[in-house]
């Protein structure tokens, strides 16, 4: 087709994009790619609202002595930072990133449900404004640990029925948005995209989809059931009126240990596409990869109690939850032995991708290796609620999910703008993170084993000197991250016009578009071989 | 057999520890690793925590390995070309799949051993219960009408507050130190019930290998049996986030030998239940002066 055959069609094309401007592009977002920048954006704000509680954290941490904090504020600071990081960062990262990239994935023109998509996103800065507001009201925020065990959470004040209301609001946003993700997987993927040509990237969110859908529920039940023990008068969790404390605790895990899959598993996906591309040879695996993911996520459902070993539970039970546990290493080392086996025999270039995902390789490890020994059930007795457990999971989810985001952002950024960023600052933004996320954590195993609990506000002088390494760490990773937008803003501004394919062994169908893609991805289905030679697995 | 392999490791693990920088191991940079304890549980506990150590350690050299050698080998700048038939291989993958579970089974069995004899409750000779509250533990010794409380020493309470002005450094045992301690005698299989009053705690003295939730409305079990030999002050903390001074919530346990234990036993007594004073009912026990 020539383009003057078609310039009085050019109109009607035209009025076919229309799209509106100025915010009403934004409010009234139906387009997957505003929705996912939208997200992004959102998470990233997040990560700073939440890195600078941390902030806060290590500030007090640095010394022994109380001198800036209240102890009941220091206690609604660790609490709200992992509400932010959790719920408010890397939850609605990965959901942008779905946003962007499953419909250019499985060649769709868009999300299946656009409309929801609008309302799933919209939804939580409201949610978020709500638990920020907390902090204003009397009794300050939420104090009892983002677990929000009873009966310690029936104690908070006016703060405490706004946390639950915009847990419920952030659960729903959740939900809807998985259930977009699910709906557009599984009808909107172009003629010949079987399930086992999706990229991994698409088959892991299809996963966490999900999860999400099994477990946002449950959370939403535990929280509505302590909010009728602090105002109707119910005593599910009052052990005076015949309740029980640590039903809560089983009902949270059932959540809580999907949830934390559901924040990994997307990383698994991106991953199992950078390496690949950096190293010029297709995933090793395929199937084995999405057969382990699937693993994982059933295992998920059965291991909760590992998170609790300390409440009294029959021995039994003790010993089902630490077999059940130890299981997971299994596909876990499924995935890494064959994330290696993709290097091993390739061609391997660094690009800042390459480098998070490597980065992600050796640190997420680590924290899976400090999970294994967490399974350990007398041992457990001795790193339960210590800096051990502090570390292991910062390792998972810094350089573990946090780095895959970044990893994801730095490979599909120049994809979204049509510019290349600038790569020497982006290595410099990794090598500054790298080394610094181990400053701030890896010292936490020792003070951890040597028998520093967590949450807490103040601590013994002996523990003072890596407390101190570990501040410094925490800052410098800190300030290193506002390297981070600044590169986007950059990026996004202009730079180096790449072509449709940003890096030279990038597989997939999104490689197929222009860069930047049209505003509706594929509005055409894309043909068997331009799918065949994106699966090249 | 399983002993064998713990103590082997525990002291592969005392040679590891002894190549780090040489620093006092009990302050600063000298505090890297969990405490040996002074219980044999506590020992046996230590044994597994290194077995795992060590397998994570070898584990993460092979596989760190390969990555680095991968790294390092196969680079584009260094003209490596890529072999794209190499992308799956079921041997391999049933090969990565079945050793990690050997790996498993073999650290199961220890662990599951080890667990179950911390749940063995038989014959313990002493019973205490200690009650959590917002902020402190109260210590009852049954059956003998021995009943107080313990909470962080004023000494440390008062340096801890927002602007003391007080150097922390210079309290002694900062934060880990109780108005009055719970005394215990070594040698000794001693069962503690654990409860809560308000909100749920978690009584833990690292040197015993014991940590266990005190929960309102429920009685949780535990022990300890200290080794004769080793009398003397041990500490630790709440472990279960409690609310604004979860953080000034420590725990003092004072082992004395058997016979001081029932000296101390009996003039507690003494205190807490005073003989009554009017001549009606004089105390035979009461000392003459």
């Amino acid at each position: 087709m020539a383009y003057n055959d078609h310039a009085a069609d050019a109109h009607d094309h035209d009025a076919h994009d229309h799209k509106p401007h100025g915010w009403r592009r934004w409010v009234y977002a139906t387009n997957h790619k505003d929705i996912g920048t939208m997200y992004l954006v959102f998470a990233g704000i997040s990560f700073f609202i939440g890195g600078s509680m941390a902030m806060l954290i290590r500030l007090e941490l640095f010394k022994p002595g109380m001198q800036f904090l209240d102890p009941q504020f220091f206690n609604s600071m660790t609490t709200m930072h992992a509400l932010e990081m959790i719920f408010g960062a890397v939850m609605p990262a990965w959901t942008g990133l779905a946003n962007w990239m499953i419909p250019m994935q499985v060649g769709a023109p868009d999300m299946a449900l656009p409309r929801l998509n609008n309302f799933s996103f919209w939804i939580l800065p409201f949610a978020f404004t709500l638990l920020l507001a907390t902090l204003f009201v009397p009794g300050g925020g939420p104090a009892g640990g983002w677990t929000m065990y009873p009966p310690l959470m029936l104690q908070g004040g006016a703060g405490f029925p706004m946390t639950i209301f915009a847990i419920h609001m952030m659960g729903i946003s959740s939900i809807l948005g998985a259930i977009n993700v699910v709906v557009t997987i599984m009808n909107l993927r172009a003629p010949g995209m079987t399930l086992l040509r999706m990229p991994l990237f698409v088959w892991t969110w299809l996963i966490t989809a999900y999860l999400l859908i099994a477990v946002m529920p449950v959370l939403a039940g535990a929280v509505t059931m302590l909010l009728t023990d602090h105002f109707f008068g119910t005593t599910f969790f009052t052990a005076a009126g015949g309740g029980d404390p640590v039903m809560f605790q089983h009902i949270f895990w059932f959540f809580g240990h999907p949830e934390v899959y559901i924040l990994i598993l997307p990383a698994f996906g991106i991953v199992s596409e950078i390496i690949p591309t950096f190293s010029r040879k297709p995933l090793f695996g395929y199937e084995a990869m999405v057969y382990a993911t699937a693993s994982i996520a059933f295992l998920s459902f059965i291991v909760w109690a590992h998170h609790m070993f300390t409440v009294g539970m029959p021995l039994a039970g003790q010993l089902f939850f630490m077999l059940s546990t130890m299981l997971i290493a299994i596909p876990t080392g499924v995935k890494v032995f064959n994330w290696t086996a993709t290097m091993y025999k390739g061609s391997l270039s660094f690009e800042p991708p390459m480098l998070f995902a490597l980065s992600f390789l050796f640190l997420f490890t680590i924290g899976g290796l400090s999970g294994l020994m967490l399974a350990i059930v007398p041992a457990d007795y001795q790193y339960q609620d210590t800096y051990f457990v502090v570390a292991h999971f910062h390792y998972v989810l810094v350089p573990g999910a946090v780095f895959a985001i970044m990893g994801g952002i730095y490979y599909w950024l120049p994809k979204w703008t049509g510019n290349m960023y600038d790569q020497t600052l982006a290595k410099w933004h990794f090598w500054l993170s790298t080394i610094f996320v181990n400053v701030l954590f890896f010292p936490q195993h020792f003070l951890g084993l040597a028998g520093m609990p967590r949450r807490i506000p103040d601590y013994a002088v002996q523990f003072t000197d890596w407390n101190q390494v570990s501040s410094i760490g925490g800052f410098a990773f800190g300030l290193s991250q506002f390297l981070f937008p600044y590169i986007i803003w950059k990026c996004v501004r202009g730079g180096v016009r790449i072509g449709n394919r940003a890096w030279e062994g990038a597989h997939g169908l999104e490689w197929e578009l222009p860069s930047p893609p049209p505003f509706h991805s594929w509005t055409e289905p894309p043909s068997l071989a331009l799918i065949q030679r994106g699966a090249a697995h | 057999m399983m002993r064998k392999i713990l103590s082997q490791s525990a002291a592969v693990a005392a040679l590891g520890m002894s190549l780090l920088p040489a620093a006092h191991a009990d302050s600063g940079w000298g505090l890297l690793n969990m405490t040996q304890g002074v219980t044999a549980m506590s020992r046996q506990i230590y044994g597994l925590h290194m077995l795992m150590f060590w397998l994570c350690v070898g584990i993460a050299v092979v596989v760190f390995g390969v990555m680095f050698y991968s790294i390092f080998t196969f680079r584009k700048s260094k003209g490596a070309v890529p072999d794209t038939t190499l992308v799956h291989s079921t041997t391999v993958e049933i090969i990565w799949t079945i050793l990690p579970i050997a790996i498993l089974v073999a650290t199961a069995v220890p662990a599951a051993t080890t667990l179950i004899k911390t749940e063995d409750l038989r014959n313990s000779q002493l019973t205490i219960r200690a009650t959590g509250f917002q902020w402190g533990w109260n210590y009852e010794y049954l059956n003998s009408g021995v009943n107080f409380f313990s909470r962080l020493d004023r000494a440390s309470d008062a340096a801890r507050q927002l602007g003391s002005g007080i150097d922390v450094t210079t309290v002694p045992h900062y934060l880990l130190n109780v108005d009055k301690p719970l005394v215990v005698p070594v040698g000794t299989k001693v069962r503690m019930l654990l409860t809560a009053n308000d909100v749920i705690h978690s009584w833990w003295v690292p040197a015993f290998g014991v940590k266990k939730d005190a929960i309102p409305g429920f009685v949780n079990e535990a022990w300890f049996d200290i080794d004769a030999d080793k009398p003397g002050l041990y500490r630790g903390n709440c472990a279960e986030l409690c609310g604004r001074d979860h953080g000034f919530m420590p725990i003092v346990v004072d082992a004395r030998s058997p016979e001081d234990f029932k000296a101390w036993l009996a003039a507690e007594q003494t205190a807490e239940h005073p003989p009554a004073a009017d001549a009606s009912a004089p105390a035979a026990s009461a000392p003459s002066n």
